[in-house]
């Protein structure tokens, strides 16, 4: 920031129009927030709603897949609102980390989107489904393309309002009281995070992050910088439910109808995630070695303790809530490693955990609803009944622990070699630990459901198993857990194009020149 | 100015955390407001408190004429304040239709989504 006086005026004073390909970085909100908006007012014409939400999706994958095309080519893309001068204005920039986990979460919400056709009742259509849903992805979209770090707390507020919209949707008992854990948590989190920001403010004198980059370095690792800095951790890490803050996670997913448990558990922990790796690596990299270890123990613990906790549960949903946390640990993981190399694991990690938790959640969705159930004492002969569903579910089990050649082994692969690089193999005994104990419980909730003749205490036969769903209703369903399936398969067998995107992504977190450069313009 | 703001805002902060621990849900969100307005006040300092010169610049000058009053944290504020009160609001609601139908606000007696002492996972096949 230039002091008063010597402000280059000629370039505040610029009337040319913004390129019209530079509104890409913007167009994310833009779309979801118009649509939300018709959504809200078309509430009484529940058959309308899921075509406009899902051609509003269909718009929001587009444009990020044309963002990420011309981030990847050509570097950052940064616009400021009301052509205000950087620091002044809020920055909206899209670098390689952020368009890649808008691509990925935008997939994602088109495929829940299509889901809730058959599964979201229409008289929960009439309370809100599709607007929360396309304005909970304002919010995550928001989130992660914004360069100022205040306007990231507003995104956080923008798609916790909209999930608590989803969360109740429904109103029974269950949800209500998983809904106030939900709530009352993470409120207590983005209000950590305002008071990580307002002291931020207060010691560097700025709200966007490029400005703040060079600031926070210049403070070095003064008291006050760290003190902010753990802050910071505390506040994403209960957002990302990492271990001990990760109580309200288990507590409240289980609760909200199938297509916004996916939603929630595919997109809202991977934005905590995402604002760990933004702030604490490329605004703090001093402070991130500080808190190294700390991080990499709740890692650790995340990993091996949601591993557990997935096998001590009997609610398929539950344990696929742990399943998330347990994923979360090895991003954690690679972040507490910072290296170039652990940090694209963790996003890697993280594109492959949106696609394969979402699509856990839908499966077991209609697995529930063909079984009737989500206990796994109750369920059983899905394989008899739902051969094609049996064989997406087993892909998606192979893919969450990290087995070949499925989405999640390379990402445990960057993390594991990065971590023996480091010379902690201690790490990746623990990273493989939990791949191991995520196969088992996934097996098991496998073998119970599906390979099982029935439900427990039920003779194997025809008798007992449950009845298909009608072919019309199934296909709906499967479409979209069988086309996140293939993404999974698709990764897992070639690699390379999304290893190249998040080792940018890595590289552009740890020499943010570009990005920088991107915002104010011009020489560095 | 700064020193005694500061110490109102640890007392709003030691308030809220305080009502946060209790284990009564009308406590709890007292104690969250509490605590969203000592970040409000928070913010403010964090701006620095100035006399109340507005930040006006001078007609034919290109930048303000000598020290003004900070009006950015005005606007995190006011940001801040009407996002708390809306989610608080929407909490209020749910928690009174929670209280309507689960017949409690104390939070041991909320085990309905996870209850106490659930069925073991099945040990064979």
């Amino acid at each position: 920031m230039a002091m008063p006086g010597t402000v280059d005026l000629a370039r505040a004073l610029v009337l040319a129009p913004t390129p019209l390909a530079d509104y890409l970085v913007i167009a994310p909100v833009m779309v979801t927030v118009l649509a939300g908006a018709v959504l809200v007012m078309l509430r009484n014409f529940p058959r309308l709603q899921p075509l406009i939400a899902i051609a509003a999706m269909a718009a929001l994958v587009a444009n990020n897949a044309l963002l990420l095309a011309r981030v990847a080519v050509s570097g950052p893309i940064t616009m400021t609102m009301g052509r205000w001068l950087p620091p002044f204005g809020i920055s909206f920039s899209a670098d390689v980390l952020g368009a890649t986990f808008a691509l990925a979460a935008s997939v994602v919400a088109l495929a829940v989107a299509v889901y809730a056709m058959r599964d979201v009742p229409e008289g929960l259509r009439r309370y809100g489904f599709y607007p929360c849903l396309t304005l909970m992805m304002t919010g995550v979209c928001g989130a992660f393309l914004t360069g100022d770090i205040f306007n990231l707390y507003v995104w956080f507020e923008v798609l916790l309002i909209a999930s608590f919209g989803l969360i109740v949707l429904g109103n029974s008992r269950e949800q209500l009281d998983g809904a106030i854990r939900y709530a009352i948590l993470n409120l207590l989190a983005t209000t950590l995070f305002l008071v990580a920001i307002g002291y931020l403010y207060g010691v560097a004198g700025t709200l966007n992050m490029a400005d703040l980059v060079d600031r926070i370095r210049g403070l070095g690792e003064a008291a006050p910088i760290n003190t902010i800095a753990a802050l910071f951790i505390l506040a994403f890490a209960m957002k990302a439910a990492a271990f001990p803050l990760h109580f309200w996670l288990p507590a409240s997913y289980h609760t909200p109808a199938i297509s916004a448990a996916a939603l929630f558990a595919g997109l809202l922990t991977k934005v905590g995630v995402y604002a760990l790796l933004r702030v604490l690596v490329m605004l703090m990299p001093a402070q991130r070695a500080v808190f190294g270890d700390v991080i990499l123990w709740v890692a650790i613990v995340t990993m091996i303790g949601a591993g557990l906790g997935a096998i001590a549960q009997s609610d398929l949903r539950r344990m696929l809530g742990y399943f998330v946390i347990s994923g979360i640990g090895a991003m954690l993981a690679g972040i507490a490693l910072g290296s170039q190399l652990g940090l694209a694991g963790a996003a890697f990690y993280a594109v492959h955990s949106m696609i394969v938790s979402a699509a856990l959640y839908l499966g077991a969705g209609v697995a529930g609803r063909i079984g009737g159930s989500f206990d796994l004492r109750e369920t059983g002969g899905l394989y008899a009944v739902a051969p094609a569903l049996a064989a997406i579910v087993l892909v998606l089990v192979l893919a969450v622990g990290g087995l070949p050649p499925f989405s999640g082994f390379w990402p445990k692969v960057l993390i594991t070699e990065a971590a023996l690089q480091a010379g902690r193999w201690w790490l990746a005994a623990a990273v493989l630990l939990s791949g191991f104990l995520t196969t088992i419980a996934g097996g098991r909730a496998f073998g119970m459901a599906f390979w099982r003749g029935g439900a427990a205490g039920t003779p194997d036969g025809a008798e007992a198993l449950p009845r298909p769903l009608p072919a019309a209703e199934m296909l709906g369903l499967t479409l979209p857990v069988a086309f996140l399936a293939a993404l999974a398969i698709l990764i897992g067998l070639f690699p390379d194009p999304l290893m190249s995107l998040t080792d940018g992504a890595a590289l552009g977190l740890l020499d943010p020149a570009a990005y920088i450069r991107s915002v104010f313009g011009g020489g560095p | 100015m700064e020193a005694p703001i500061a110490i109102l805002v640890g007392f709003f902060f030691g308030g809220g955390i305080y009502l946060m621990l209790s284990n009564s849900l009308i406590r709890i969100l007292i104690g969250l407001v509490i605590l969203s307005n000592g970040v409000n006040l928070l913010i403010f300092v964090s701006g620095r408190i100035f006399r109340e010169v507005p930040p006006i610049i001078p007609e034919g000058a290109l930048v303000p004429d000598g020290v003004t009053a900070n009006p950015l944290p005005q606007a995190l504020i006011l940001t801040a304040i009407v996002i708390s009160f809306s989610l608080f609001a929407f909490i209020l609601v749910l928690v009174f239709r929670a209280y309507q139908a689960i017949g409690s606000d104390k939070t041991p007696e909320l085990k309905v989504a996870e209850p106490l002492g659930g069925p073991v996972p099945p040990e064979g096949y």
